[in-house]
């Protein structure tokens, strides 16, 4: 008559208020304790030096894993975000490179090259995103498919356009276009404001919008969804389009860091974003989530694999498999809820 | 050996919703029982408790004077009691044998004992008058076949009990005969059979005794005989069924045609069906079920693909194929609530507000949705629709089906539709709630909506609708008007025995 897995929900619902909230808060104690373990461990943790260099370096996982939140609440999964960030930056310097020989015995300013640059970055994202969305909707494969497909082909691509080694950015270039990771604002680094306004539009998005509550609706049953006249695919698509767009912009922000693209480039990007994203309290299963969340469960990676590289307890090169295990046991305390 | 069953006090919640009610009483062996009650009256989960699916909250089954309690379905099959579920339980992939000993394969060392388990199951399939080859495919045969395999895999288990939950719903009266004759012979054997069916008929031919239960709690039982069908109906609705209706208000003349629909084709659902709908009126649909009149409708909002047929609104012909999906329907003033509300009408797990304005969340959003505008729409709604809520921010799922079933058509009364097609609206539904939503219908029609009304309740399309039509196989095979509706006229169309 009703499905057996109402039962015993809320049987003890002052327990299970209790348990909700602590959820809510779970990736942030979880934080704070560990900046507290942090700063026992090495007293040059507690600076603010390393609190900008740990924000630095968490802003590109951030930025994708706000997008990665949207098509995870939705339902779907996106495994190729770390390919796809070293195939836009090796295509961007590639182009860069080429345009500064010029075009058809046309020359461009330096900055239109960068300008340029950044462009590609955004259009690339939007257009694999949406190449995503079309495969995943029309096409009816299983993201999970779809992006294990594409995480392989926009590998391989970097690795022949860089011919198996780097893609390294022309000097002139590089100084040009190195303020927009290496200069500040306010004394903040740039790429912490992108991260921040980033994660801010995100919420508001995900929170207070029409396709932010359709998200949510599609994520928790999409059959429903459909019947309650929403445009389904159009939203999926949607979804993957907008981590696209995050993963080019993380990208944008990522590529003045070295100058270069390598086969290595965003190794285990993947493996981070999603981690940050169910650290963050999101169910992998869909339906709901916070955009909060996620930024809190960024934090939490980039500080543990920092404290990894203060301390000697565990060598840094461990540092995926503590990701790895980090996932794990968040995704056995998310179990059966709901 | 037979098998005395007894429930004292059995109490079960879902949450915080209590399905049963302290329920109390015996089943001798060998007789046949009617289960009777409306939806959501409890029978289904009371059976489900002693078949080893659910456990009690509260209180103690007895079989053959032994407290037990069934771990699972498995423990209560050890025990003889075997429950053949509405929505068959047969793996559609796996050949007949390999559903019949499923999770009890002979074996012989490592390997499984095939031929001894096909003659084992030719001979039970003989018992049970299947005569198909043990390795057919479950998915390649008909539903009441597949019913048939339901019963001789009870039998393989030697099942002394056997529960049948609405067992001919989906079956011809031919089949129906046939599946009566094989539960007479498993009586003169002592298997006590409880037989769960809203048909009175059929609950008068079959069985010995009717036990009544209502909202979680036993109300009466008889011997058949004593009882009339219409006491039957009376004892379960819980007062006289004449009450549970509002008067019909008269369709004005001359209203205009809201909705229709001529030569719809859904491909294996629907074949040429034509229909119209005034505005105001309440148009009933019955049938069998798999007769196709939700699929006729899945394709009227787009969700279903369809392969010939135009539709008109307001005497306005829409083109080809459409409405496409339900947005496109939405527009043109047509919405849909599905009979499957946890699976295609509400978002459970999503709170009350979120769910009611779904539909037309453009409306709360400049661009930013307005949370506070929202909760007064459910207000507003909790107060029109008489939802009953402790909690306006709690989620779908702590409501009772009766008070889910009416925010789900809050919400699709929410985009202000001229026709809305109400899917077994009833089901799962308490008797105060069904009462609720028969005069809502009837408020929706005085407002000058079209209401269509699909339901495998007769009693509620004759007290309900101006008009029935009745649907058989894929064909709309008649329209009776007010002053031919009865549920034998209605039966007699659905089953083509007229």
């Amino acid at each position: 008559m009703r499905p057996a897995h109402t039962e015993g929900v809320e049987t003890s619902s002052r327990i299970g208020g209790f348990a909700r909230r602590l959820h809510g808060i779970g990736p942030l104690l979880g934080l704070v304790a560990l900046c507290i373990g942090g700063t026992l461990l090495n007293g040059d943790f507690a600076t603010l030096d390393n609190a900008m260099n740990v924000l630095t370096r968490t802003s590109f996982i951030g930025i994708i894993a706000v997008g990665m939140t949207f098509v995870i609440i939705s339902g779907g999964i996106d495994l190729s975000v770390g390919s796809m960030a070293a195939l836009i930056a090796g295509s961007m310097i590639w182009m860069m490179n080429g345009l500064k020989d010029g075009l058809g015995g046309h020359t461009f300013a330096p900055l239109t090259i960068v300008m340029l640059g950044i462009v590609l970055a955004l259009v690339l994202g939007g257009l694999f995103g949406f190449a995503h969305g079309l495969l995943v909707t029309k096409g009816r494969i299983e993201p999970f498919i779809v992006t294990l497909g594409t995480l392989g082909m926009f590998r391989a691509l970097l690795t022949w356009l860089a011919d198996g080694g780097a893609l390294t950015l022309d000097n002139s270039l590089a100084d040009l276009y190195g303020p927009v990771y290496y200069a500040s604002l306010f004394g903040v680094p740039v790429p912490i404001w992108v991260f921040l306004v980033v994660a801010a539009g995100g919420a508001l998005v995900l929170n207070r919008t029409v396709f932010g509550r359709h998200v949510q609706a599609i994520g928790s049953n999409e059959q429903v969804a459909r019947y309650a006249a929403i445009r389904v695919d159009a939203v999926k698509i949607a979804t993957y389009v907008l981590l696209g767009l995050c993963v080019g912009v993380a990208t944008v922000l990522y590529v003045p860091r070295l100058g270069s693209a390598t086969p290595t480039t965003g190794l285990l990007w993947e493996l981070e974003a999603i981690a940050a994203v169910v650290v963050g309290g999101t169910a992998l299963r869909g339906g709901e989530g916070r955009v909060i969340g996620t930024v809190i469960g960024a934090i939490l990676l980039s500080v543990i694999s920092n404290i990894l590289n203060l301390t000697s307890i565990i060598s840094v090169y461990l540092n995926a498999a503590v990701q790895g295990a980090v996932i794990i046991f968040v995704a056995f305390l998310q179990r059966g809820r709901r | 050996m037979s098998l005395s069953v007894r429930f004292d006090a059995i109490e079960k919640q879902f949450g915080p919703v209590r399905v049963l009610h302290g329920v109390s009483f015996d089943l001798a062996p060998g007789r046949i029982y009617g289960l009777l009650g409306e939806n959501g009256a409890g029978k289904s989960t009371l059976m489900k408790i002693l078949a080893g699916y659910e456990r009690a909250s509260a209180g103690t089954v007895s079989v053959g004077g032994q407290p037990v309690a069934f771990a699972s379905s498995r423990d209560a099959e050890g025990a003889g009691i075997v429950l053949i579920h509405q929505e068959l339980n047969l793996a559609d992939h796996l050949s007949i044998v390999q559903n019949m000993f499923l999770g009890h394969e002979k074996r012989r060392g490592l390997l499984l004992d095939e031929p001894a388990m096909r003659d084992a199951a030719r001979t039970r399939l003989a018992d049970v008058g299947l005569h198909r080859h043990p390795d057919t495919k479950v998915r390649d045969l008909i539903v009441a076949e597949k019913q048939l395999v339901e019963i001789a895999k009870a039998m393989l288990r030697e099942a002394r009990l056997l529960i049948m939950d609405e067992p001919t719903a989906t079956l011809t009266p031919a089949e129906t005969q046939r599946l009566f004759a094989l539960m007479a012979r498993l009586k003169e054997d002592g298997v006590t059979i409880v037989y769960i069916s809203h048909k009175l008929d059929e609950v008068e031919r079959v069985t010995d005794e009717v036990i009544v239960m209502r909202d979680g709690r036993f109300v009466t039982r008889s011997p058949t005989a004593k009882l009339t069908r219409q006491q039957m109906a009376n004892l379960m609705v819980g007062r006289e069924v004449s009450d549970m209706f509002p008067a019909k208000p008269p369709l004005p003349a001359g209203a205009p045609v809201a909705l229709s629909a001529e030569n719809i084709s859904v491909p294996g659902w629907a074949h040429n069906v034509s229909f119209s709908v005034r505005a105001g009126e309440v148009l009933g649909f019955a049938g069998l079920v798999g007769a196709g009149r939700t699929e006729l409708f899945e394709s009227l909002i787009g969700v279903r693909k369809r392969s010939a047929g135009r539709i008109a609104l307001d005497g306005q012909p829409l083109g080809a194929g459409r409405p496409r999906n339900p947005r496109d329907a939405m527009t043109h003033g047509i919405t849909y609530l599905s009979e499957d509300r946890k699976g295609r009408g509400l978002h459970v797990d999503m709170a009350l507000k979120d769910n009611l304005t779904l539909m037309t969340l453009e409306r709360y959003a400049h661009p930013f949705v307005d949370g506070a505008a929202e909760r007064e729409a459910l207000k507003k709604a909790v107060a029109d629709f008489g939802i009953r809520t402790g909690n306006l921010a709690s989620r779908a799922r702590m409501l009772s089906g009766g008070n889910q079933q009416k925010l789900a058509l809050a919400k699709f009364l929410h985009p202000d539709p001229r026709v809305i097609v109400l899917d077994e609206p009833t089901r799962g539904v308490d008797v105060g709630a069904k009462r609720d939503i028969y005069f809502l219908i009837h408020r929706l029609a005085a407002q000058g909506r079209a209401v269509i009304v699909i339901s495998s309740e007769l009693i509620e399309l004759i007290g309900l609708c101006h008009r029935v039509a009745v649907m058989r196989g894929g064909e709309l095979v008649a329209t009776l008007g007010i002053e031919h509706l009865t549920e034998e006229r209605l039966i007699a169309h659905a089953t083509g025995t007229h």
